[in-house]
């Protein structure tokens, strides 16, 4: 028993040494069917995230300004939905999107478009809900130097979404977050197929189930550091926008 | 569009929260070109009545009404200002804090260029204009806040102790701004707690006590001789309550 953990450990660490060396050489040699991957999982989740964000940001900023009945409701209804497991959201999707399904007619199962969709669901709560809170404290600040300049409706949302920028890139970041590193929707309604719809997270599903740990956590140090990067980038860019000193 | 919005007439304004009367029966008017204090202890109503006026808040009873009332609420909004106890700035530059109020002031595109000239070189910020307005010196950023609210030549501006926080040196080019203004043909309603800044500013002297108006007078005669007992142990630095 003992002797099966020990060789199992050894072959686990053989894995891990070689994963870095199979990354390292998939990376460098600029392997065609990894850079295709990582392509289709940067293209599917930064669309539904462009999309997400135009959804809920202004979804999140006018619930943010406006008062109306049931309004606390809806913002647990909100906050609630950030927690949406992504198999369930797949699986509606995939219920829409089937032969069978209200929108069969369109053919989209197991296309990128599927996914898109897919993580456009999953994301969106994320950033209205998120968007909600900083344009609401944003507008308390606000509020009565906008009234006392007659400033209402979309262009009180308009102001507010603006000068929150800052905040709201951090908002778009974690949306992010959630779309790229989520297996369970896009593999339901995309299919994991080869050349079509395999993307990093649905790869590495597959690699591990199959045995080849290797491959499966080359792809993984793969994610992690374009999620790395990516938030790195914002990071630098970031460092330009200015600090409030006296506010 | 008429030369001015003012006088203004506040009739019997009263506004209450859960039956507490915060502003009772208070009636006051605004005359074009008027600098007018409002003085009375911390807790009196200052604020909410500048609110009132200002339109910020609606009153339970009672009327706010401007030259005759013909001036429709688009015109009344573009026409009045008010600068807030803590500077509220964008976050943008100097520059574009001034925009934005221009914009929405209904000031067109190709006058603006000069009024925010004008407005910076005022406030004394023409070389930072670049800036980011929230990491000016609070002395600064309320300075820019009074350029912002006169920008748009308003006829009358409301400023709710809009040098509380601030330095000696601020309180002064806050306070020569507000003249000038003044002189200019802009009526100025300030409420303040600062006795000595009220013997500096102002031309009438409005007393605000326990939400009522309990003295209404011009500058001299009220310091010197305040009619009611609660002005003058205000005036005396007693505390009243």
């Amino acid at each position: 028993m003992l002797r099966t953990g020990l060789v199992t450990g050894l072959a686990l660490m053989e894995d891990i040494q070689a994963a870095f060396s199979l990354a390292a050489g998939l990376i460098f040699s600029g392997d065609t069917d990894l850079f295709e991957i990582v392509g289709l999982s940067l293209t599917v989740s930064v669309t539904a995230v462009a999309f997400a964000c135009a959804i809920g940001m202004t979804l999140g900023a006018a619930i943010g300004v406006t008062r109306f009945p049931g309004r606390s409701a809806v913002i647990v209804l909100l906050n609630a939905l950030m927690g949406l497991p992504p198999v369930v959201v797949g699986l509606c999707v995939y219920l829409l999107l089937s032969r069978a399904g209200p929108l069969g007619v369109l053919g989209l199962l197991y296309t990128p478009t599927a996914m898109i969709v897919a993580q456009t669901i999953l994301v969106t709560p994320v950033v209205a809900a998120l968007t909600r809170q900083v344009v609401e404290d944003l507008h308390h600040e606000y509020d009565e130097v906008l009234k006392s300049l007659g400033v209402k409706g979309i262009g009180r949302v308009r102001t507010l979404l603006w000068d929150a920028r800052y905040s709201l890139i951090t908002v778009a970041l974690a949306g992010f977050g959630r779309a790229v590193a989520e297996v369970g929707a896009v593999i339901i309604v995309g299919g994991n197929i080869d050349h079509l719809t395999r993307m990093m997270t649905t790869a590495i599903a597959l690699e591990t189930s199959k045995g080849n740990l290797a491959l499966a956590l080359a792809l993984g140090i793969v994610l992690v550091g374009i999620s790395l990067a990516v938030n790195g980038a914002v990071a630098t860019l970031g460092g330009a926008a200015p600090r409030t000193r006296n506010a | 569009m008429p030369d001015s919005i003012l006088p203004l007439q506040a009739r019997e304004l009263c506004y209450q929260v859960n039956g507490t009367p915060l502003i009772d029966r208070i009636s006051l008017t605004v005359d074009v070109g008027g600098f007018t204090v409002v003085i009375g202890p911390n807790g009196a109503g200052k604020s909410l009545l500048l609110r009132l006026l200002h339109g910020l808040i609606e009153p339970n009873s009672g009327r706010v009404e401007w030259a005759g009332g013909t001036a429709s609420n688009g015109v009344l909004r573009m026409r009045q200002a008010m600068v807030f106890q803590r500077p509220v700035l964008l976050r943008r530059s100097v520059e574009a804090n001034i925009v934005y109020a221009l914009k929405w002031l209904g000031v067109p595109r190709a006058a603006r260029a000069a009024a925010i000239d004008a407005a910076l070189e005022r406030a004394g910020l023409a070389d930072r204009r670049r800036a980011q307005a929230r990491l000016l010196s609070v002395g600064e950023q309320q300075r820019l806040v009074v350029a912002r609210a006169l920008a748009g030549k308003p006829d009358v501006l409301f400023l709710d102790e809009p040098t509380a926080s601030l330095d000696p040196a601020s309180v002064q080019q806050i306070e020569a701004l507000l003249l000038e203004a003044n002189a200019a043909g802009t009526a100025i309603v300030l409420v303040t707690h600062d006795t000595g800044q009220a013997r500096r500013l102002g031309r009438d002297i409005v007393f605000v006590h326990r939400g009522r108006l309990t003295e209404k007078a011009p500058a001299e005669a009220f310091f010197d001789r305040p009619e009611s007992p609660e002005a003058r142990a205000y005036l005396n630095g007693e505390i009243i309550v």
